[in-house]
């Protein structure tokens, strides 16, 4: 973490709850929860919000779909942190670790349906470029995707290159694969809040 | 989803218009990554277009400008949110267009 205050400047009560998730889930604090619960009233709490509710909130489209729209957008950003963890999570979500793989490295050949590709698609020209034009939308509502999606769609993705921005300009540390699992089964257990 | 809408609108007014440590009007330049000088300038259009080659020496340039550790966490969120935020708002009214029309 490239601010101290980040990695130690929590207030007494949130150390105390820190140390005790360490003992129980035997996994350092995960750098985002260090990030959402650092002075939580200037970003943390509005931030988990809005990461709730797109994440976990109604959506025609299910929470494995919406966790790999994160990973597939985490790569298009290149951050290491979030494509982990991500992927983690959607693979456990659709008890599938193949289809999150596939996807996520041959977008146009994996099992995944037009509607959901079509998403992926239009979501990473949107992270790489900044922008879409009316042609990609259409592209994206010509696969019998509603309006509706694509807007869910959307408030994952403002989330997610919000929150990838953060772990990169912050550098969280990369921890190994258990603690990524561990980390997945606690945010398909309780969500972002 | 109404919900989000709201929820992404208290975000963006607490971290521009609430209460904090760094300027209203550096959290307001840095959101819009514009009217920045350097080198903080650099850090912003990198949080803005590619954090993943942020580097130490940017931060720290940051922080020997003059900026305390608070003001810095405060004006990189800024940059973050105003990104995602246009690249948001860019989409939705793409798709506005998109409906309109077909």
């Amino acid at each position: 973490m490239r601010l101290a205050i980040l990695d130690c400047g929590h207030s007494l009560g949130t150390k105390v709850l820190f140390a005790i998730i360490r003992t129980i889930s035997r996994q350092p604090i995960p750098e985002v929860v260090k990030l959402v619960m650092y002075r939580p009233d200037f970003f943390g709490t509005h931030m988990k919000a809005v990461t709730h509710e797109a994440m976990r909130g109604p959506s025609a489209w299910s929470v494995g779909d919406r966790e790999l729209m994160v990973a597939f957008v985490s790569k298009a950003n290149q951050c290491e942190f979030c494509i982990k963890a991500h992927t983690a999570v959607s693979a456990r979500a659709y008890r599938d670790d193949a289809k999150v793989a596939a996807a996520l490295s041959d977008l146009e050949r994996a099992d995944i349906g037009a509607p959901l590709r079509a998403v992926l698609r239009m979501l990473g020209k949107l992270t790489r470029e900044h922008k879409v034009d009316v042609d990609d939308m259409r592209a994206v509502l010509a696969t019998g995707v509603s309006r509706e999606q694509i807007e869910d769609a959307l408030a994952v993705c403002f989330a997610f290159n919000t929150i990838n921005r953060l772990a990169d300009a912050f550098k969280f540390f990369v921890p190994g694969p258990k603690a990524f699992e561990v980390g997945a089964k606690f945010l398909l257990a309780r969500g972002y809040r | 989803m109404s919900n989000i809408r709201q929820a992404r609108k208290a975000l963006i007014k607490r971290i521009l218009e609430g209460g904090g440590r760094a300027s209203q009007d550096d959290r307001r330049a840095a959101f819009d990554n514009a009217g920045l000088a350097l080198p903080l300038s650099s850090l912003i259009d990198k949080v803005a277009r590619q954090a993943h080659k942020i580097t130490d020496a940017d931060v720290s340039a940051a922080r020997a400008s003059g900026l305390s550790e608070d003001q810095v966490f405060e004006i990189v969120v800024c940059a973050a949110i105003g990104q995602a935020a246009r690249q948001y708002d860019g989409a939705l009214a793409t798709l506005e267009a998109a409906t309109e029309k077909s």
